[in-house]
């Protein structure tokens, strides 16, 4: 074979690349097709309104998932509405406070640090301590527990977007919130948190998103439960754990079943996270 | 109008109503801030003091054996903690290449009216619940990659090579390798968003210069662009390393759950996420809760020391 130019090889080894980087990206679309593909061919037809009505079954028996669609709304509604309150004061306090003092700032840095860690620690070990502070010492796992991991989960997601939020903020709304007279906490909150409040919403959403699928902490915190259950005292159900437990049984009506749950969450997971996108993209036009 | 005057005259400025709450809000604020750094110092309290009757008891074992028999209680977590980084280092391998490739992609020649649609794609991956994931690595992709790719490399791997050594294991579609497959998928767009971020903020005047004395597209993402966003690039893939070693149900379907060391790629393993997941619920003794919880100790470290690394070398970049 003849020896190629300079010119020629450097134009094949752009091909090269390029066609890689084609593929690249057809892969992940690819992969995304297919994992939506199946679980609409294996979820749609276990899909009917017993799926919301009736309790999970026994093996071998007909049922639904209502215990636990109605569980992980609980545990998640209950979750959020802890994850936003801790989240969104965190998230001013980083954002707004932690410049007022070197002594504050110090501490906002080491609470910035390990809040990251939080974002990203796995959430099994969330489980693990949530397990030790929640469960054990009433020696019975429920569902607050199950909440409590989740709002730990989702806690740190909603600190760093509000934060990032309220430090776009401009300068002159701070001001005029001094001019008005108000104290600084007055203009946090009629002001600063009312112009982020798009913001913190798409926080609030996409940490929505990512607890409503977790799975790992709720197996040894809120555990499970075959029947409707609203005391979350008790063990409660959740869809996650009961897709875990169905799709690795051996019947084939819960393993359809845990197909069924799978497609219900992906699709609630991906219509946030659309909508989460949608909300974002109106935000920058206005 | 004299009124006004002379108040600035003495240039006292009265304290707006309802200051004295602001100190008030002030501590709330503080409070939420200190309730998460207490949930981090908690979790590592909490799996320290719960894992401790397993390491003082088996001491350096803990780490180097991978003997782990509940039946005569004696717990040895070298399984699990290889099981762990092998998956992770081997999904970093998969992912790596490919989001580098979907970055430049988007970044470089997308056509603009694709670039919104498979940019949201790549970060719907990312949304997919990790379960979701599991199903369908063990009901779809673990059956389709046995015939496809188990049999066939087992049969043409030459008795005695490595590859027959690397090729070991019952082709059964579950394993190490398959996990560290569908766990690339998962850590793939993480790595791809942030690279993809990150080569956006490499200024146009100075791609474009390289485009103008003639660069090709490759030569200009190796001699330009790489280096410029270098030591942010390598926070990125620590973010998806540390994703990697964390993630737990995808894993717990598909990795064959054995607590050996695995002897080859079609092995069945086991990580340390997948291994408290599948039986901290139900544990027989408290040394074997406690052997779970120091496990989960040394996962907290180790990817506690990756995302340290990777923030390190993200925010020096970022807030610098």
């Amino acid at each position: 074979m003849a020896v190629l130019d300079r010119r020629s090889r450097r134009q094949i080894a752009n091909t090269a690349f390029v066609t890689f980087s084609t593929v690249a990206a057809a892969i992940a679309i690819s992969a995304l097709a297919a994992i939506l593909f199946s679980l609409l061919v294996k979820g749609v037809s276990g899909l009917n309104l017993d799926i919301f009505l009736l309790s999970t079954p026994a093996p071998q028996s007909h049922g639904g998932l209502a215990n636990a669609i109605v569980g992980s709304l609980m545990l998640c509604t209950v979750a959020m509405i802890g994850a936003v309150v801790v989240g969104v004061l965190a998230g001013t306090f980083l954002a707004e406070y932690s410049g007022l003092h070197p002594a504050l700032n110090a501490y906002g840095s080491v609470v910035r640090f390990l809040n990251d860690v939080l974002l990203s620690a796995p959430s099994i070990l969330i489980g693990l301590f949530v397990y030790y502070i929640a469960v054990r010492p009433v020696h019975g796992f429920n569902g607050w527990a199950g909440a409590l991991a989740l709002g730990l989960i989702a806690a740190p997601v909603v600190t760093r977007t509000t934060e990032d939020v309220l430090k776009l903020q401009a300068k002159q709304l701070r001001e005029s919130g001094v001019a008005l007279g108000a104290p600084m906490w007055v203009t946090i909150q009629k002001v600063l948190w009312r112009a982020s409040s798009g913001g913190i919403l798409t926080g609030a959403l996409l940490a929505f998103a990512r607890i409503s699928g977790e799975t790992a902490p709720l197996l040894f915190t809120s555990l499970g439960n075959q029947f409707m259950n609203f005391d979350l005292t008790k063990p409660i159900s959740n869809l996650p754990a009961v897709i875990f437990q169905f799709g690795l049984s051996a019947y084939d009506d819960w393993q359809s079943l845990a197909w069924v749950g799978a497609l219900l969450i992906a699709f609630a997971v991906l219509s946030i996270n659309i909508l989460v996108r949608v909300l974002s993209q109106e935000q920058k036009r206005s | 109008m004299t009124a006004l005057t002379a108040t600035t005259d003495e240039r006292k400025r009265t304290r707006p109503a309802g200051a004295s709450f602001d100190p008030i809000f002030l501590g709330f604020c503080a409070l939420a801030a200190t309730l998460l750094l207490t949930a981090l110092a908690g979790i590592v309290v909490s799996l320290l003091i719960g894992g401790w009757p397993a390491l003082s008891h088996f001491k350096l074992a803990f780490f180097t054996s991978s003997e782990w028999d509940p039946v005569k209680d004696i717990y040895g977590g070298a399984g699990p903690i290889v099981g762990t980084l092998i998956t992770a280092l081997l999904s970093l391998v998969f992912a790596l290449p490919i989001a580098f490739g979907i970055a430049v992609f988007l970044v470089e020649f997308c056509p603009p009216i694709l670039r919104r649609p498979i940019g949201v794609a790549v970060e719907l991956l990312a949304g997919v619940p990790s379960i979701v994931y599991g199903m369908w690595g063990l009901f779809v992709f673990a059956p389709l990659f046995r015939d496809l790719v188990e049999f066939p490399l087992i049969t043409w791997a030459p008795p005695g090579s490595i590859w027959e050594k690397l090729f070991q294991g019952i082709p059964n579609g579950s394993g190490i390798l398959v996990a560290s497959i569908i766990l690339a998928v998962m850590i793939l767009p993480y790595i791809a968003a942030t690279l993809r971020e990150l080569f956006l903020t490499v200024p146009a005047k100075v791609r474009e210069s390289a485009y103008g004395v003639g660069c090709t597209t490759v030569e200009v993402v190796w001699s330009v662009t790489l280096p410029y966003v270098r030591r942010s690039a390598i926070g990125a893939v620590m973010l998806g390393l540390g994703r990697a070693l964390g993630e737990t149900m995808a894993v717990t379907f598909i990795i064959g759950n054995s607590h050996a060391f695995p002897k080859g790629l079609f092995d069945g393993g086991s990580t340390i996420a997948s291994t408290i997941a599948n039986e901290f619920a139900e544990a027989t003794s408290d040394m074997h809760t406690s052997a779970l919880i120091a496990l989960g100790f040394v996962l907290f470290v180790i990817t506690f020391a990756v995302l340290a690394i990777a923030r390190a070398f993200l925010g020096a970049s970022k807030h610098g």
